[in-house]
């Protein structure tokens, strides 16, 4: 189905107010290939009458699905295992020694899509039961897609999903086959985990401040008003001395002066706050 | 240097699926078409550095190469993995057993089969 401009600039602004996310005309190309399944499956006959619909905000539910539908969802468990592999060795093992005494540890997966990270680092804390044991430990997966958080509270991947940076020897301890669904991760995992509906743009998550906050590829969707405005929030839910990690190709440098980058771990960011106030004594 | 994969599956056309996928991955693709073929070509000093591995072939089933492969006393066992349509939890724990190093359960994809190879430490 061919997209017209009028019917582009709609949707992009829908997504837009919606999401705070840029919606370039780069990207109108996937409003076409996205939705004219999408279109189809409703007898929606032509993207301008989907605009029209969409302008007179006639049906709410139909906004929610198309801002759903354009929704980057990419993800995999973990995925960049180099992360996973910095977060196993220097920041659970630091975090284990300053939380000693209170034994509570809260770590969020700012933009989780369908859960896989979360997920991956509860299989991480799972497999670490001594290190973690008697410790009240909340995983708690966000995102702005309600698709995304259905499935991810669902505990079921596909297949494929499940075969997608995840070691069989973890997909069969941590994950029971599901007759021609795929699998489902076990109660030892979904116990660790919540997952919200949230806007990284939007007010804070409840329950106080988190010890870790991935936040990976999700920066990179905003102008960079929006980047601080995020970061701002995220300044906000981190721990003093928490940690922050954002995608490959992100930076919270230039974007907000919350953070510094940890001169002993270039992936990690640390409040700026905390940074001043440990260098001063 | 490009990396060696040999494909061990008596279906030409799940062959001929994984080697177009190998080679977008940059790997050099061999073939064999049952476990006895495979043993062959390693026993003769021709080994691949990983090993994608059907289990249900005529004359020597996967299973039976692996134990072979692992009994041969070979320097430099390739990486071994299984690629089956066999994806119950049964079949899976006896490959690890024998020494599969990853599983991977039929249809599989490009990022699957990379994800497979990645965490084999081959791509």
């Amino acid at each position: 189905m061919e997209v017209s401009d009028r019917a582009a600039q709609v949707i992009a602004g829908l997504f837009e107010k919606a999401t705070g996310q840029r919606f370039t005309e780069e990207r109108f190309w996937r409003i076409g290939t996205t939705l004219t399944p999408f279109c189809k499956a409703r007898g929606i006959g032509s993207f301008d009458q989907l605009a029209s619909i969409l302008a007179r905000s006639a049906d709410p539910e139909l906004s929610l699905d198309i801002i759903d539908a354009l929704l980057n969802n990419e993800t995999s468990f973990f995925r960049d295992p180099n992360v996973f592999t910095q977060i196993d060795r220097h920041i659970l093992p630091r975090l284990a020694a300053s939380r000693q005494d209170v034994k509570r540890l809260r770590l969020w997966s700012a933009a989780c899509s369908s859960g896989q990270e979360a997920y991956s680092l509860a299989i991480m804390l799972a497999e670490q039961a001594e290190r973690w044991a008697g410790w009240k430990i909340e995983i708690i997966g966000s995102d702005i897609s309600r698709s995304a958080i259905a499935k991810a509270r669902s505990a079921l991947f596909t297949q494929l999903e499940v075969q997608r940076g995840l070691p069989i020897r973890q997909l069969v301890g941590w994950f029971d086959p599901v007759l021609d669904r795929g699998w489902r991760a076990k109660p030892a995992l979904t116990s660790l985990v919540t997952f919200a509906r949230h806007n990284l743009l939007g007010p804070p998550l409840a329950g106080g401040r988190f010890d870790l906050i991935l936040c990976r590829n999700a920066l990179l969707y905003f102008s960079p008003e929006r980047k601080h405005q995020m970061l701002e929030g995220l300044s906000l839910a981190l721990a003093s001395d928490g940690a922050l990690l954002l995608g490959a190709g992100e930076t919270a440098l230039g974007n907000s002066a919350r953070f510094v980058s940890d001169p002993a771990l270039p992936i990690v960011y640390r409040s700026a706050a905390h940074a001043r106030f440990t260098n001063a004594a | 240097m490009m990396k060696t994969c040999l494909v061990v599956d008596d279906s030409k056309v799940i062959r001929k699926v994984a080697r177009h996928i190998l080679e977008a991955l940059h790997f050099n693709v061999e073939e064999a078409g049952d476990g006895r073929e495979a043993l062959d070509r390693c026993e003769a000093g021709n080994l691949p550095d990983v090993i994608l591995l059907d289990w249900n072939m005529p004359v020597m089933s996967g299973m039976e190469f692996l134990r072979s492969l692992g009994a041969s006393a070979l320097p430099n066992r390739p990486k071994v993995v299984f690629c089956t349509t066999e994806n119950d939890v049964a079949h899976i724990r006896a490959a690890i057993e024998a020494g599969a190093d990853e599983y991977m359960m039929k249809p599989f994809d490009r990022d699957t089969l990379e994800s497979k190879l990645q965490l084999v430490g081959v791509a």
